[in-house]
C-alpha cells in the first residue's frame, strides 16, 4: 500500500509541471499583444515600451515561464496586471464564492434530479415518467445564460422577489446571502439535475428487478419502504460517483453563470481575464484549479486503496 | 404522514421567509445611496496608473482634477480657483483655499508638483506621455504652482481636466508605493470605503469637500454588471439606481418603460474607416494610392441610412474629427450625401476596371459585424468587392499598428480638445497613424493649433486640417456616437457631460 500511494504522490509533482507548462504555452497562443490592452487607448509608445520591460514581455519565452514558476514555487501566484492587487490574495476571496456557489447548486441537483428519477421509473410508462423525462431532457439542453436571463427577467424584473444579481458573502448576511445565490445556483444545478435524473433512472429500474426487490415486495412490504430503503440506497451508489464526477462540470459550469448573475467568483474571474489578457490570473486560477483536482484525484485514490483490499498488495 | 408533509411545508417556508426579505432590501439601498451599475469593473484605482473608461468614472467622485470640463465643453476651474496662461509656455494655478486630502493633509502647490513628477517617474504609469510636454513644475507660493511646458502646448490644459489633473494625497502615496490603488486618498467629494474586485467600489461623502453643498449623497456604489440585458433588467428590478454603457438597442427597450430616465447625449469620439497608406509592407492596391478611389468608396456609402439600420438613428453622421458639440467643429466640411453615379465615374477616372476587391479589418462584435455588412453592400453598387476580415480587438490593434490592413473599422472614443482627436492620428510618425499619412501642410497647421489659446483662431486651423483631410482621406469619419445611460424615477439631478463621465454633484436619490 505504501508503495502504491508513494507513486501516486510522485505522478502528483510531474503532473502539476506539465499542467503549469501546458496553461503558460496555451496563453501565448492567444492572439494579442497584452501591452496594447494595458496601454490604454492612446498605446503611447513609450508606456508600451515600459509596459513589456516591466512584465519581462521583452524576455524570451524561456525564461518567462521559469521566472513564473520560481515565483509561483515560493507562494507567488504574481499580481494581476489589470487592478494591481496579488493573484494569491484575488484566489482566496473568489475560491469561497465558487465553492458555496457550487455546493448550492450541487444540493438543488440531487434534489430534483434523484426525486424525479425515482418517480419516472417508479412510475414507468405513464405521464410522470414522460413528464420527468421531458423536463429532463429540457433541463439538459437549455443553455445555462438563457436560463439565467429569463429568470432574472421574471424572478427579479416582473415578479421583484429576488435580487437580479450581486452577491453577499454567507458570513455577513446568510439570508442576503442565499437571495443572491439562489437562482444562479439554480440555473447550474438544473443541468445536472437533469443528467441525475437519467442516471437515478435507470439505476432504479435495474434495481427494481433485482431480486431481493421482489423479495422485498414477498414479505408483505410496503411499496414506499421497498422503493426507498431498499431499490433507492443500491441505486445510488453510481448516482453518487456521477455527482462526484459532475462537480468538476459545476465548476466550470459557474463561468457563464457568475458572468451572468456579476457574481464575483472564479469563473467570472478568469472570463475577464483572459478578456484582458491578465495572464497571471489566468495562469494562477488554472494552476490552482488544476491542483485542487489532482489533490482530490489522490485523495480519491487513498480512498479507493483503503476501501478495496485488493488494491493493497498492489 | 400528515404531520410529516406539514413539517416539509412549514421546512420549506422557513427556508423561503428569511429570503424574501433580502429581495425587499434590493430594491433600495441604505438612505442616500446611488448604486452604479458600470459595464465593467475598473482597472488600478490610481490615477496614474489607471487607463479605462470606468476607472475615471469612479474618479470622478473621488479624486478632484484642476479643472474640469462643463456640458459646454469649457474648461473651468474644479481644485484652481484660477488658471492662467502666463505665456505660450507657462500654465499657471492658483488652487482653492482650504482645500483638505481625504486623509486631513493640505493640498497645496507642492502637491501639484509631486503628483506631475509621479505621473513622470511612478512604473506603469500611462500618464506620461499625457504630460510628456512638461519641462518642469514650479511652486510660486503655498497656493500657486506653475506648469512650464518645453514647447507651446494649449491643449495641455485639456489633459489636466481628468486623470493627469487628479492630485492624489502625497503623504498617502508615499506610504502606500505601488499598493496605492488599494485604498485611494485624494481629494474629491467622496471617499474610499472598499473594493471587492469584480463585484463593487464603495465609497462615502467626504464631509470637508470644498464644495459639499452640492452633494447630497451618502454613499455611491459601483457595480460591474458586464452583460447589458443583466445591466438593464437590474435597473429595471430597481437593484441598481444607475447604468451605463447601453447600446442603442438597450436604449429602444429602456425608453419603453415609463420608471426609467433615459439619457442619451452626445460624445466626444468619432467611428472611421482608417485607410492603411504607406503602413507596413502589405501589397499596394487602388485604395491605398489613390485618394479618388477612397472617394469614391466614401460616396458609396450612406452614413445615416448605416446609423438607422445599425444604431437605431442614434448617432451623427460626421466627416470630420470632431463632433458638432465640439468648438473646434467645421461646418464648412459637412458629410457628403451618397453619390453613387459620381462613385462610379471616380473609379472610372482612377482606372479601376471591374469590381475592386478591398478587404475591411473589423474587431468582432455584432454592431460591428452588421455595419460592415451595410457597407460591403452599399460599396458594391458603385463596384467594390468589399471581404470582410472579423478578428478578435486586440488582434486587429496589432495588425493595425504592423500595418497588416487595408480598411480598418476603429473609433476613438474622443477628447475634449480637438488636439487629443488628431494629433496622434494623422500627424506624421503619430503613434496611432496607422494609415502613416504624411502631410507638411496638416503636420504644419496642427502645430500652429497647438500654439494658439484664442479658441476661434484654433478652430479656423482644425478647419483647414479637416478640408485637407477630407481631400485626401486617410481616415473616412462616419459617425460620432453617444452615450446612453439611464437612472431609476428615484434619481434626480444628473447632468450629462460630453465625456461621459458620471459627475455626481447635484444628484439625489430618494
Amino acid at each position: 500500500m505504501r508503495g502504491h500511494l508513494g507513486v501516486r504522490f510522485a505522478q502528483v509533482i510531474p503532473t502539476l509541471l506539465l499542467v503549469s507548462i501546458m496553461v503558460f504555452c496555451l496563453q501565448q497562443l492567444m492572439p494579442g499583444d497584452p501591452a496594447l490592452v494595458l496601454a490604454g487607448e492612446e498605446r503611447d509608445p513609450e508606456v508600451l515600451e515600459q509596459i513589456r520591460r516591466e512584465l519581462k514581455l521583452d524576455q524570451p519565452l524561456v525564461f518567462q515561464y521559469f521566472y513564473w514558476i520560481g515565483n509561483v514555487l515560493q507562494g507567488d501566484l504574481g499580481f494581476s496586471w489589470r487592478i494591481r492587487q496579488p493573484v494569491t490574495e484575488l484566489v482566496a476571496t473568489k475560491l469561497p464564492v465558487t465553492l458555496q456557489l457550487a455546493s448550492m447548486a450541487f444540493i438543488i441537483a440531487v434534489f430534483i434530479g434523484v426525486p424525479m428519477g425515482v418517480l419516472s421509473a417508479v412510475k414507468k410508462n405513464t405521464f410522470w415518467d414522460y413528464l420527468a423525462n421531458g423536463i429532463g431532457l429540457a433541463g439538459l439542453s437549455t443553455p445555462n445564460f438563457w436560463l439565467g436571463i429569463m429568470l432574472i427577467l421574471l424572478v427579479s424584473v416582473h415578479l421583484g422577489w429576488l435580487p437580479p444579481s450581486g452577491y453577499v458573502p454567507l458570513t455577513e448576511d446568510w439570508r442576503q446571502s442565499l437571495a443572491t445565490t439562489i437562482m444562479p445556483a439554480f440555473v447550474l444545478g438544473n443541468a445536472i439535475s437533469a443528467v441525475l435524473m437519467r442516471h437515478t433512472r435507470s439505476a432504479m429500474l435495474t434495481a427494481l428487478q433485482q431480486d431481493y426487490v421482489r423479495t422485498a415486495r414477498a414479505k408483505g412490504l410496503s411499496e414506499h419502504l421497498v422503493v426507498i430503503k431498499h431499490a433507492l440506497r443500491n441505486a445510488l451508489v453510481p448516482v453518487v460517483t456521477l455527482g462526484a464526477l459532475e462537480l468538476g462540470t459545476l465548476l466550470s459550469g459557474a463561468v457563464l453563470t457568475e458572468q451572468v448573475f456579476s457574481i464575483p467568483g472564479f469563473g467570472k474571474m478568469i472570463v475577464d481575464a483572459v478578456f484582458n489578457r491578465d495572464y497571471p490570473v489566468v495562469q494562477g486560477v488554472v494552476l490552482v484549479t488544476a491542483t485542487v483536482y489532482v489533490m482530490l484525484n489522490l485523495v480519491a485514490d487513498v480512498l479507493y486503496v483503503m476501501i478495496n483490499p485488493r488494491l493493497r498488495g498492489a | 404522514m400528515a404531520a410529516t408533509r406539514m413539517r416539509s411545508v412549514l421546512l420549506l417556508a422557513a427556508l423561503a421567509a428569511p429570503m424574501a426579505a433580502p429581495a425587499a432590501l434590493a430594491q433600495s439601498g441604505p438612505a442616500g445611496t446611488l448604486r452604479i451599475g458600470l459595464d465593467v469593473d475598473a482597472d488600478a484605482l490610481d490615477p496614474t496608473l489607471s487607463r479605462t473608461y470606468v476607472g475615471r468614472i469612479v474618479f470622478n467622485a473621488l479624486c478632484d482634477k484642476l479643472v474640469d470640463i462643463d456640458d459646454k465643453l469649457n474648461i473651468v476651474p474644479q481644485m484652481a480657483a484660477s488658471f492662467t496662461w502666463v505665456d505660450p509656455t507657462t500654465l499657471e494655478f492658483k488652487l482653492r483655499p482650504g482645500l483638505k486630502f481625504h486623509d486631513g493633509t493640505d493640498v497645496d502647490a507642492a502637491a501639484i508638483k509631486f503628483n506631475m513628477d509621479r505621473h513622470m517617474t511612478m512604473q506603469g504609469s500611462t500618464r506620461r506621455g499625457e504630460i510628456a510636454g512638461i519641462e518642469r513644475v514650479e511652486e510660486v507660493d503655498k497656493l500657486t504652482a506653475r506648469i512650464v511646458l518645453k514647447a507651446p502646448n494649449v491643449p495641455f490644459l485639456a489633459q489636466l481636466t481628468d486623470r493627469a489633473g487628479m492630485l492624489v494625497s502625497p503623504k498617502a502615496a508615499t506610504a502606500l508605493g505601488a499598493d496605492f490603488g488599494k485604498a485611494p486618498v485624494c481629494a474629491g467629494p467622496f471617499k474610499f470605503v472598499e473594493r471587492v474586485p469584480q463585484d463593487r467600489i464603495v465609497l462615502e461623502k467626504f464631509p470637508e469637500y470644498w464644495d459639499a453643498g452640492k452633494i447630497h449623497l451618502n454613499r455611491v456604489v459601483y457595480q460591474p454588471i458586464i452583460d447589458g440585458s443583466v445591466r438593464q433588467a437590474n435597473l429595471r428590478a430597481g437593484s441598481i439606481d444607475m447604468g451605463m454603457g447601453f447600446l442603442p438597442n438597450d436604449a429602444v427597450d429602456l425608453g419603453k418603460d415609463n420608471r426609467i430616465k433615459l439619457f442619451t447625449f452626445a460624445g466626444l469620439g468619432y467611428q472611421s474607416l482608417t485607410f492603411n497608406l504607406t503602413n507596413g509592407t502589405r501589397p499596394r492596391t487602388p485604395m491605398m494610392t489613390d485618394a479618388r478611389v477612397r472617394k469614391a468608396f466614401e460616396l458609396s456609402i450612406d452614413r445615416t441610412a448605416l446609423i438607422q439600420v445599425v444604431y437605431n438613428g442614434l448617432y451623427t453622421p460626421i466627416a470630420q474629427m470632431v463632433p458638432p458639440n465640439s468648438p473646434f467643429y467645421a461646418p464648412e466640411v459637412p458629410p457628403p450625401a451618397r453619390d453613387v453615379a459620381k462613385a462610379k465615374a471616380l473609379l472610372a477616372e482612377a482606372g479601376v476596371r471591374g469590381p475592386l476587391a478591398v478587404e475591411l479589418m473589423i474587431a468582432n462584435s455584432p454592431d460591428a459585424r452588421q455595419a460592415a455588412e451595410v457597407i460591403q453592400s452599399m460599396a458594391a453598387e458603385a463596384g467594390f468587392d468589399v471581404k470582410i476580415r472579423s478578428t478578435e480587438f486586440v488582434t486587429a490593434l496589432q495588425a493595425s499598428d504592423k500595418g497588416d490592413f487595408e480598411v480598418f473599422w476603429i473609433g476613438w472614443s474622443g477628447r475634449a480638445d480637438a488636439d487629443g482627436n488628431i494629433w496622434n492620428m494623422v500627424r506624421t510618425g503619430g503613434p496611432l497613424n496607422a494609415s502613416s499619412y504624411s502631410n507638411k501642410e496638416v503636420d504644419s497647421l496642427l502645430e500652429q493649433a497647438r500654439a494658439i489659446p484664442d479658441v476661434a483662431a484654433r478652430r479656423a486651423l482644425y478647419g483647414k486640417v479637416a478640408t485637407q483631410l477630407h481631400q485626401d482621406l486617410p481616415l473616412m469619419y462616419v459617425f460620432s456616437g453617444k452615450w446612453i445611460m439611464a437612472t431609476t424615477g428615484r434619481v434626480s439631478g444628473f447632468q450629462p457631460v460630453p465625456d461621459g463621465l458620471i459627475r455626481l454633484q447635484g444628484v439625489r436619490v430618494q
